[in-house]
C-alpha cells in the first residue's frame, strides 16, 4: 500500500486500529477497554514479573511436550494406515471423528484421569495437534507413485527401508502441511487446557487479572499470546514454502 | 524368403538364463495369461512384442518377483523365483526415480539397498553413470533432467547391481524418435559388451526386430505366444546396415501380418 507516494510497511494498518482503541480507552466508554498506550506499559512490567515468566516457561513446556508427542506418534501411524489396508479401515473412523471433535470438552475426563496438572495439559496439546499430522501423513503416502514402492521392492528395500527411504520422503510435503497445521492446534490445545485447568501457567495467571479486575494486564497477556501464535505460524509456513519447491516437481 | 522362425536346433543349443512354465495370471475374472511358456537364452535380448493389454507387463513383473503367478513358475538359472532377487533388475518404464534424491544417489539405490558402503556404491555409480552418458549430472536431480536422460538413470541404476537379467519395460517408449534410435543402438552395444541377458518388451515392430535375437510375439484373448522369431542373418552386418536389410524389412512385415488383425 502507498500513501502520498510513500510505501507503507506491512501491517500498518494496524496503526489505525491501535489509534481506534487507544481513543476508545481513553473515552472511558468501559472499564473494560483501557487505552492501547496503558496497555503496553502493563506489558512491558508483566513480561518482567516471576509470575509471567513462570507461566511462559511452563507453557512452552507442555506445547513442546504435547507437541513432540503430536508428532512423534502421528507421522508414523498416519504412514502405516497409509501402507496397510487392515490398520487403516480400524484406525480411519476414529481419526476422523476426532479430528472434527469438540475436543475441548474431552479436557474435564483429561482432568479426572490424569490430574490437575502438567500430565493433563501436554495430553490435551497432543490431542489438538495429532490428528491433521496423522490424516495428512496417510494421504501422502497414499498418493505415492506406485512405481516408487515396486521399484524399491525389486531392488530388495526390506519393510524398514521401504518405510524411511521411500514411504517417509515420498509423503514430506504433506507431513509437513499436516505438521504446520497440528503445530497451530496444539498452541490452541495448550492455551484451552491452560484456561480449563487453570492452576497452572498463563491459564493461572488469567484467572488471578480477572478475579482482579486487572483489565491492562489481561490484554497484555493475550496480546503477548496472539502475537507468539502468529509468530509460530508464520515461521513455518516460511519453512513448508522452502520444502515444496520439490513438491511441485514430483 | 531369408527368414528364420522357430528353430529347435537354435534353441536346444542356447542354455536359458530364464525359463518361463505354463505361468497363468488371473486378475479376478479378467484371464492376463494362460498357460504361457517361454525361454530366454542366456547372453541375448528376447523380445516381448504384442499389443496393448496382452499381459506383457505381467508377464516381466511375475518373471520379476513382483507379481506371483496364479499357476506355473518361473526358473532363473534352474533356480525357482519366489520374489525379487540379486539375479534380476528392472528398468521402469516410467523411470520410477526418487525425485528428492541426486543421480549419484538414485543410480547408487540398488546398491544401497545391498547394504553396500557409501564411498563404494557411489564410485561404482559414478563409473555407470558416465557409461551410460551423464558424466556430469552426478549432483543434479531428476527434475533437472530430460525424459531421455531420466531413463538413462534408471538403466545406469539396473547395471549398477550387476544383476544377470535385465528386466526393461518399454524403457524407451518416453522418449522422442531421435534419442530413441541412439537408445536403440546403445542398447546393441550393451548387448554385445555386457555378458547379460535381457528382456524387453515394447510396442514397436520396427524396434523389436531392431535390436531383439529373439521376438516372442503375444497375442491377447486368452494371452499366448503366437510365434517365436530368431532374426539371424543381419545381426552382424552392422548398425547401420540393418534398417536396409531384406530379411530386416520381410520380419517386420510379417509381424504386422499377424498384429494387424487384433488392431481396431
Ligand atoms: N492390477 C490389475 N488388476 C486387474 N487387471 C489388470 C491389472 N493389471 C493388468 N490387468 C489386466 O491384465 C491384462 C494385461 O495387462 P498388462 O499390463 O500386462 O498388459 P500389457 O501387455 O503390458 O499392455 P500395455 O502394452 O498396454 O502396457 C490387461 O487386460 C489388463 O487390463
Ligand atoms: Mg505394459
Amino acid at each position: 500500500m502507498t500513501l502520498f507516494g510513500y510505501r507503507l510497511p506491512g501491517m500498518s494498518s494496524l496503526i489505525l486500529w491501535g489509534l481506534l482503541w487507544e481513543f476508545v480507552g481513553q473515552s472511558g466508554m468501559t472499564f473494560f477497554v483501557p487505552p492501547l498506550s496503558e496497555v503496553l506499559s502493563t506489558l512491558f512490567e508483566v513480561v518482567q514479573t516471576a509470575a509471567f515468566q513462570k507461566a511462559l516457561y511452563e507453557t512452552t513446556y507442555a506445547f513442546l511436550a504435547g507437541v513432540f508427542f503430536a508428532i512423534a506418534i502421528g507421522i508414523p501411524v498416519g504412514i502405516l494406515m497409509g501402507k496397510n489396508r487392515l490398520l487403516d479401515e480400524l484406525l480411519l473412523p476414529w481419526v476422523n471423528v476426532f479430528l472434527s471433535a469438540p475436543l475441548t470438552a474431552l479436557v474435564p475426563v483429561l482432568m479426572v484421569l490424569f490430574g490437575f496438572g502438567m500430565k493433563a495439559i501436554i495430553i490435551t496439546t497432543t490431542l489438538f495437534g495429532i490428528w491433521i499430522i496423522i490424516l495428512n501423513s496417510r494421504a501422502g503416502v497414499k498418493q505415492i507413485n506406485r512405481s516408487l514402492v515396486e521399484m524399491a521392492h525389486s531392488f530388495g528395500a526390506s519393510p524398514l527401508d521401504a518405510f524411511f527411504k521411500i514411504y517417509f520422503w515420498a509423503a514430506l510435503p504433506e507431513i509437513l502441511g499436516g505438521v504446520r497445521i497440528g503445530i497451530i492446534r496444539a498452541v490452541k490445545g495448550v492455551i484451552i487446557g491452560q484456561l480449563l485447568i487453570s492452576i497452572v501457567g498463563f491459564g493461572a495467571l488469567f484467572e488471578l487479572y480477572s478475579a482482579n479486575f486487572l483489565m491492562a494486564h489481561f490484554w497484555a497477556v493475550l496480546i503477548v499470546l496472539f502475537a507468539l501464535a502468529f509468530t509460530i505460524s508464520e515461521f513455518l509456513a516460511y519453512l513448508e514454502r522452502r520444502v515444496s519447491y520439490y513438491a511441485a516437481k514430483r | 524368403m531369408a527368414m528364420s522362425q522357430i528353430d529347435p536346433v537354435v534353441i536346444d543349443n542356447a542354455e536359458s538364463a530364464v525359463s518361463t512354465r505354463n505361468i497363468s495370471k488371473n486378475y479376478g475374472d479378467v484371464e492376463a495369461l494362460r498357460d504361457l511358456s517361454l525361454e530366454f537364452p542366456r547372453g541375448q535380448l528376447t523380445s516381448l512384442l504384442g499389443p496393448s493389454g496382452c499381459g506383457k507387463t505381467t508377464l516381466l513383473k511375475i518373471i520379476a518377483g513382483l507379481l506371483e503367478p496364479t499357476s506355473g513358475e518361473v526358473e532363473v538359472n534352474g533356480k525357482t523365483v519366489t520374489g525379487p532377487g540379486p539375479d534380476r533388475a528392472f528398468v521402469f518404464q516410467d523411470f520410477a526415480l526418487l525425485p528428492w534424491a541426486s543421480v549419484i544417489r538414485n543410480v547408487a539405490f540398488g546398491l544401497e539397498m545391498r547394504g553396500m558402503g557409501k564411498s563404494e556404491r557411489e564410485d561404482i555409480a559414478a563409473k555407470y553413470i558416465k557409461e551410460v552418458g551423464l558424466g556430469g549430472f552426478e549432483h543434479s536431480y531428476p527434475h533437472e533432467l530430460s525424459g531421455g536422460m531420466r531413463q538413462r538413470v534408471g538403466l545406469a541404476r539396473a547395471l549398477s547391481v550387476d544383476a544377470e537379467v535385465l528386466l526393461m519395460d518399454e524403457p524407451f517408449s518416453a522418449v522422442d524418435e531421435q534419442t530413441r534410435r541412439k537408445f536403440q543402438e546403445d542398447l546393441l552395444a550393451l548387448v554385445q559388451n555386457e555378458n547379460k541377458t535381457f528382456i524387453f518388451v515394447t510396442h514397436s515392430i520396427e524396434e523389436a526386430v531392431y535390436v531383439s535375437d529373439q521376438i516372442a510375439l503375444l497375442l491377447p484373448r486368452p494371452s499366448r505366444v503366437h510365434e517365436i522369431i530368431r532374426p539371424s542373418n543381419f545381426r552382424s552386418k552392422g548398425v547401420d546396415n540393418i534398417r536396409r536389410d531384406p530379411e530386416y524389412l520381410d520380419i517386420v512385415d510379417e509381424i504386422w501380418a499377424s498384429l494387424r488383425t487384433y488392431v481396431e
